[in-house]
């Protein structure tokens, strides 16, 4: 691959995807102003986002973004594990599940009857797990998508050796330093802030909404305080449920809040089969 | 990463350069004549229709943004538009601009994503965007800049630019201050005077000739080139409302894809995106872009999918003016968002995402939960066209070896900028010539 000449080796980059919407990886082309300098220090050995240059391994960092939703990925991660000299996680795919993670809760094969007509076609797996759960994972970076600045911090200090200076406090400690009004107090506004991961700079209540924790839990997370103020707030078990059950819902922390019997369950199963037909043979 | 055998050339060796996750193309050759081609997607399944099944009905609008990361505000628009529709609310006015002027922003980051890194290294014999700024830094910058004003716009209206956080049902959560919106104005003038640059630059590219035979859809506005619109036309007849959508488009399933395809009945394949919006809205381009357009040499009528790339280009132009407008006109309201209350019943949203027209239907209960959900996003739709035009590529180039065939092949693809994960670089063709 071309690229500006240097005497010294440059250390090597990797992006991996697995089961994923491609956002988090695109938070690295959305460094458009560092973006130039990142490519001068580190050669993109394997990013095909960006690249169909193929670099052998093995990779000095490597990105992974997405979950594990099949036999063949739950290989492929430990081929990138054994290639890759620092294996980072990007986003709540990779560090949670993702919002796929959803099928853990109910029945992949309902779900594949639901939107696919002839559900034989295809291998998946009944679960969408965390790469922590296959591979060892040197650092995990948070958030649906994951946060441009804290991508850049971690990518600096993996090149200059030294620990990312990423906090693992709530987003409520962004929020009071950004000297937001907290919609919790004065708006009722039901909110995630207390209990999930800073790394946004408590975004949604600088949009007067309510954080819907898509950096997943934070360290030391109170779920069972948490759920009694939303409960206080008026919020069904439904809705309490719900608002932990999105893109990191098999987090540990978000899995099984303390809510009381659920009416209407996640799960599809009282819901008709897919509305397609099978297809004919091909023109 | 293929490597020949006889008879038939077999996937890589190297587990790490096959790319399961993304796309892989067959193609099988008997006595010089292709006689099938299939485009795999390997993309796993995310259930995204199952589990938004008993899922709150404002729920969609942050739930489907998660199917693309290049998109999001295309899933956001067609959610909301679906479930404004389900429970009779209509956004307007102000609320509307805002919509459009975050579309902005999408389309300009999308489509300056998509020809630079993409789709210009093809034309001028790179393997991307990075190796390209090696020998020209200049046109790259120029790019990233184009893309950073457009993400610009989706972090002073949406709060981030991928997955915004202040879209809601009936409108936003905040409305941005005049305050705001003011040194954004100056940065998209700055883009506009740019992405005209980038017009002519890209039409200064070898074209080679070929046009689509296949019917092209588009949705409609009687004034807008369209982002936001609810009426849906082809070039064969098509003239719908967006309710009327599955009585004439349906859907399918192939066994070597996990992307769902899509045809118009009994007609067949058809194309979504640029090429399409164009052949039907040119004569509604702002002033800017129609004078971009000519002077590149658009013809209004371009089939050429690898002239697509100066069609994106000019709707760059064409975003940066709209929301440049958006801006001057702007008032701002007195609310953030309509009242939205539940009632049972369904709703159809189409949309024109940064590669074509994305529909969404959803059907609520009287409890305020989804029902039903179905979304046809572009790539489903453009998939038998792709693979048809891969047919007409792969016959007419037959004797190609293996590594310039996919090569090649990928090039096919990228013109019609599937969604990310099948866009990329990732080809994994087999060919059996046994
Ligand atoms: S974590 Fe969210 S943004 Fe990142 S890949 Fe997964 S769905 Fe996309
Ligand atoms: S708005 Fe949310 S994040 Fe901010 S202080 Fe209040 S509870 Fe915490
Ligand atoms: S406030 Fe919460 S939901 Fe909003 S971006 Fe931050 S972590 Fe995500």
């Amino acid at each position: 691959m071309s690229g500006p000449q240097h005497a010294a080796p440059r250390p090597s980059l990797a992006v991996w995807k697995f089961a994923s919407c491609d956002g988090c990886q695109l938070t690295l082309l959305d460094c458009e102003d560092e973006l130039m300098a990142v490519t001068d220090r580190v050669e993109i050995a394997y990013f095909l986002e960006a690249s169909s240059a193929v670099v052998e391994g093995p990779y000095d960092l490597s990105l992974v973004e997405g979950s594990i939703t099949t036999a063949v990925d739950a290989e492929r991660i430990k081929e990138v594990r054994r290639q890759s000299r620092t294996l980072i996680t990007i986003g709540a795919c990779a560090t949670a599940g993702g919002i796929q993670a959803l099928r853990n809760f109910g029945d992949v094969e309902e779900l594949l009857r639901i939107v696919y007509a002839t559900p034989e076609f295809l291998s998946t797996l009944g679960t969408s797990t965390p790469i922590s759960d296959h591979v060892e994972v040197d650092l995990e970076l948070r958030g649906c998508p994951i946060d441009r600045r804290q991508l850049l911090e971690v990518i600096g200090a993996v090149l200059a050796g030294r620990k990312p200076a990423i906090g693992d406090h709530s987003v409520c400690v962004e929020c009071k330093a950004r000297h937001n009004t907290c919609v919790l107090v004065a708006h009722g506004t039901p909110c995630l802030g207390p209990v999930t991961h800073a790394g946004c700079g408590a975004l949604c209540p600088s949009f007067h909404r309510g954080c819907y924790g898509c950096f997943g839990p934070s360290e030391g997370a109170d779920i069972a305080a948490m759920t009694s103020v939303l409960r206080a707030q008026g919020m069904s078990e439904d809705e309490i449920l719900r608002l932990f059950h999105t893109f990191n819902a098999w987090s540990e922390g978000f899995r099984e809040p303390p809510v009381g019997p659920v009416p209407v369950a996640l799960s599809p199963s009282r819901l008709s089969p897919s509305r397609l037909s099978p297809r004919e043979d091909r023109p | 990463m293929t490597h020949k055998a006889t008879g038939s050339r077999a996937l890589s060796s190297d587990a790490l350069a096959r790319v399961e996750g993304e796309g892989a193309m067959r193609v099988e050759i008997r006595d010089g004549r292709v006689v099938d081609v299939q485009l795999n997607i390997y993309e796993p399944p995310r259930f995204f229709e199952g589990f938004l099944r008993g899922r709150g009905y404002t729920e969609p609008v942050d739930i489907t943004a998660r199917i693309c990361g290049i998109c999001p505000v295309a899933y956001q628009m067609s959610a909301c538009t679906a479930i404004e529709d389900a429970v009779g609310v209509t956004v307007d006015g102000a609320l509307r601009e805002l919509r459009l002027l975050l579309y902005c922003g999408e389309w300009i980051e999308s489509h300056a994503l998509h020809i630079h890194f993409l789709h210009a290294p093809d034309f001028l014999g790179f393997d991307s965007a990075i190796s390209l700024a090696a020998v020209d830094r200049a046109v790259v910058e120029r790019g990233l800049e184009v893309k950073r004003i457009g993400n610009r716009i989706l972090e002073v209206v949406g709060g981030r630019a991928i997955h915004p956080v202040n879209v809601k049902v009936g409108g936003f959560f905040r409305v941005p201050t005049t305050r705001e919106l003011e040194p954004l104005r100056a940065e998209l003038e700055r883009g506009l005077e740019l992405a005209v640059q980038v017009v002519d630059w890209v039409a200064g590219f070898d074209f080679p000739d070929q046009e689509l035979g296949c019917e092209l859809v588009a949705a409609d506005h009687p004034t807008e080139y369209p982002m936001l619109a609810d009426r849906v036309i082809s070039d064969r007849g098509l003239d719908i409302a967006a309710a009327e959508w599955l009585d004439h488009i349906e859907e399918f399933q192939v066994p070597h894809s996990t992307a769902l395809h899509a045809r118009v009945l009994e007609r067949g394949e058809y194309l979504v995106g640029p090429l399409a919006r164009h052949h039907h809205h040119a004569e509604k381009l702002a002033p800017a872009a129609a004078r971009a357009a000519r002077d590149a040499g658009l013809e209004p009528s371009c089939v050429n999918p690898f002239r697509s790339i100066i069609v994106r280009a000019v709707e760059v132009v064409h975003a940066f003016e709209t929301a440049i407008a958006v801006i001057d006109r702007w008032v701002r309201p007195a609310f953030a968002a309509v009242p939205v209350a539940p009632r049972p019943g369904v709703g159809h949203g189409v949309t024109e995402a940064p590669r074509g027209l994305l529909y969404h239907r959803y059907e609520i209960d009287d409890a305020g939960l989804i029902a039903d959900a179905v979304i046809v996003p572009p790539t489903s739709q453009n998939q038998p066209t792709i693979e048809h035009d891969l047919w007409h590529f792969v016959e007419a180039n037959i004797d190609l070896d293996d590594d310039e065939l996919r090569r090649r092949a990928e090039v096919t693809i990228r013109n019609h900028d599937p969604c990310i994960s099948c866009a990329t670089h990732f080809l994994d063709l087999t060919v059996d010539r046994s």
